[in-house]
């Protein structure tokens, strides 16, 4: 069957490949252009790149938004690390429920409901110690949205994992806390990995957030692209978005090799591991349980 | 043996408190605080509204003297339903960001079913690269992806999709492309389709192969087996991939803001006007608590299928090990 409707599947896949990427080489290619005008190439020149590399409100803007991302992002992971493992591993207790809603919720709202609700938050009397609108109000809004994030990718790795590691070592008598960093770290760490890395991107694409609660002092990069995007349409922004994609597209291949890579290396080190347990575990275990007995 | 069980508890206790506290302090606080701005009035004044709460002489605690005016405000657009010259501005926000969501909703289902379908059933080497790709534009700039629809849409002379068809002599004059809620529509279904595909791939690509063959061997031709096994089986897919699509829709400012021009007012745009140029934020707010109450039934649904789906692969997953 799949045989037979081989044409029709390829060109559709073919037709919304050209629709998901049409626009953006049509951007790649006029940012080459020499002339001003977006949409007629006048000829092969770089100096669009040349008026960014100089463009210093848009460098700073830059700056910041790398800056907020990856302290949002940091944050995210370890926020949502906690909130996963509560879910993960605690079982049901008074306000699990809620507990589940409330982490995942900031995905599904959208995002002019958690700009207003913090703004609200951010410049409330009460609140004042939090220093009001500017880069830590978005660097907090980011990492709200970015942890739920995070707790749905770390929720399903732990999930997924051998308990019998941890419950091992446990019985070992390691504490827990120790377990967590040296057993369940390092093999969750794919997953730690991908969710600071969507949780980096999130933060640097966000206008809704950022434009809500910054102030005059705090432009990230959308903010800025946003308000010139109103001023008329420039070359500069091609150029800028060929660098971004040209950026994004050498990360992701670079993070997947390395993901993939890590988790072979993690399914050989299991399977590894689950050989020779069986027969030492017994071994081990019931000396260490009569002594700390 | 386990550490003894009050120690477990106790660091429970420390673990539970980060992502407890963060939680709520920013995201719970904020909206009960969404809750009680909509009901203050509003003021020239920063913040600009006078809270809810009036301060008696010998009470102990503040009463709570609740201002509807914003929520009179829509009711009364309700009442005045289909009177003619009455000013319907939020009504009618509501009433095109929900045509405009749903329509989005349904042209990516009926885009990223097949396409999903279709990559589901490649050969499995060519599956991660094809599914990268569909990746690839959603991890680049969002507002970049919107400005490039600016640039093909320009509805002056210098637009490329104009000046293409006044090369091919198919028009004589520049058509009107841009500004109106044919471009947002385009460009919403262009944002959001990855969010479609996504789960629809992931439902997709379980369904077990054996199942449509017993259906071909039994007689059935390819379009009943679709219809009454494939279809069936990928229901889950389906309701949260519309869900992903139809909730942010909704709220959405940025495409109506960059794409709709001043023409296409949507609910998002509205609390972004009474927030920003209007300073009314108890309005703002009152119109953010109406999205949520309207929210709440997709997002229900989205939850219990999202839920259940990721738990049905863990265990596959452990099946696979």
């Amino acid at each position: 069957m799949s045989a037979r409707s081989r044409p029709g599947a390829t060109a559709w896949l073919l037709a919304v490949y050209v629709f998901l990427y049409v626009p953006i080489l049509c951007l790649i290619v006029f940012s080459f252009t020499a002339g001003e005008i977006t949409t007629q190439f006048d000829g092969f020149s770089l100096r669009w790149y040349g008026e960014l590399a100089r463009d210093e409100e848009l460098i700073d803007a830059v700056l910041l938004s790398l800056r907020v991302g990856a302290l949002a992002a940091s944050a995210a992971v370890v926020v949502g690390t906690a909130a996963a493992f509560v879910l993960a591993r605690f079982g049901r207790y008074p306000g699990s429920a809620a507990f589940a809603g409330l982490t995942t919720a900031p995905m599904v709202m959208p995002e002019v409901v958690i700009g207003l609700s913090l703004v609200l938050l951010f410049t409330h009397p009460l609140f004042a110690f939090l220093g009001g609108r500017g880069v830590a109000a978005i660097w907090a809004a980011h990492t709200t949205l970015c942890t739920a994030y995070v707790t749905v990718l770390v929720q399903s790795r732990l999930r997924e994992m051998d308990r019998s590691l941890e419950e091992a070592a446990l019985d070992l008598g390691c504490p827990p806390f120790k377990v967590f960093f040296v057993i369940t770290v390092p093999v969750i760490a794919p997953a730690l990995v991908a969710g600071w890395l969507l949780a980096f991107t999130l933060s640097m694409d966000d206008f809704v957030l950022a434009a809500m609660l910054s102030d005059p002092g705090s432009t990230t990069l959308p903010v800025l692209v946003f308000a010139r995007l109103h001023h008329g349409l420039k070359p500069e922004i091609n150029a800028l978005a060929t660098v971004i994609v040209a950026v994004v597209s050498l990360a992701v291949v670079v993070a997947n090799r390395a993901l993939l890579s890590a988790q072979r290396k993690r399914a050989a080190a299991l399977r590894h591991a689950a050989g020779i347990s069986p027969m030492d575990a017994p071994a081990v275990t019931l000396p260490n349980t009569h002594i700390r007995r | 043996m386990k550490p003894p069980r009050f120690v477990l508890a106790r660091g429970r206790f420390w673990v539970g408190l980060l992502p407890w506290a963060w939680m709520l302090l920013f995201f719970a606080l904020p909206f009960a605080l969404i809750v009680k701005v909509s009901l203050s009035t509003p003021e020239l004044a920063i913040p600009p509204y006078v809270p809810p709460f009036v301060m008696e002489p010998g009470a102990v605690l503040p009463q709570l003297r609740p201002d509807l005016a914003s929520y009179r405000r829509l009711h009364d657009e309700l009442l005045a339903l289909g009177t003619s010259g009455a000013d319907l501005q939020y009504l009618s926000a509501w009433g095109s960001s929900l045509l405009l969501a749903a329509l989005t909703t349904l042209l990516c289902l009926l885009i990223g079913y097949p396409f999903a379908y279709h990559i589901a059933r490649s050969r499995e080497a060519a599956r991660n690269t094809l599914l990268m790709l569909v990746m690839l534009p959603f991890w680049t700039s969002f507002l970049l992806r919107v400005y490039a629809w600016m640039v093909l849409l320009d509805s002056s002379e210098l637009g490329l999709i104009n000046r293409l068809l006044l090369a091919a002599g198919l028009v004589d004059a520049p058509l009107q492309l841009l500004y109106n809620s044919g471009a947002v529509l385009l460009g919403m279904v262009y944002s959001y389709l990855p969010f479609m595909v996504l789960p629809l791939y992931a439902n997709l690509v379980k369904l077990d192969q054996r199942l449509l063959e017993a259906a071909a061997d039994l007689g059935a031709r390819p379009g009943t087996t679709f219809l009454r096994v494939t279809l069936p089986l990928s229901r889950r897919g389906i309701v949260a991939g519309s869900m992903l699509v139809f909730i942010p829709a909704v709220g959405e400012f940025v495409i109506p803001d960059l794409l709709g021009g001043g023409d296409v007012l949507m609910i998002g745009r509205k609390i972004w006007d009474d927030f920003g140029p209007n300073q009314d934020w108890p309005m703002a707010a009152a119109v953010a608590v109406t999205i949520v109450l309207v929210l709440i039934a997709p997002i229900v649904l989205l939850h219990r299928h999202g839920r259940t789906d990721g738990r049905s692969s863990g265990r596959n997953a452990e099946a696979g090990q």
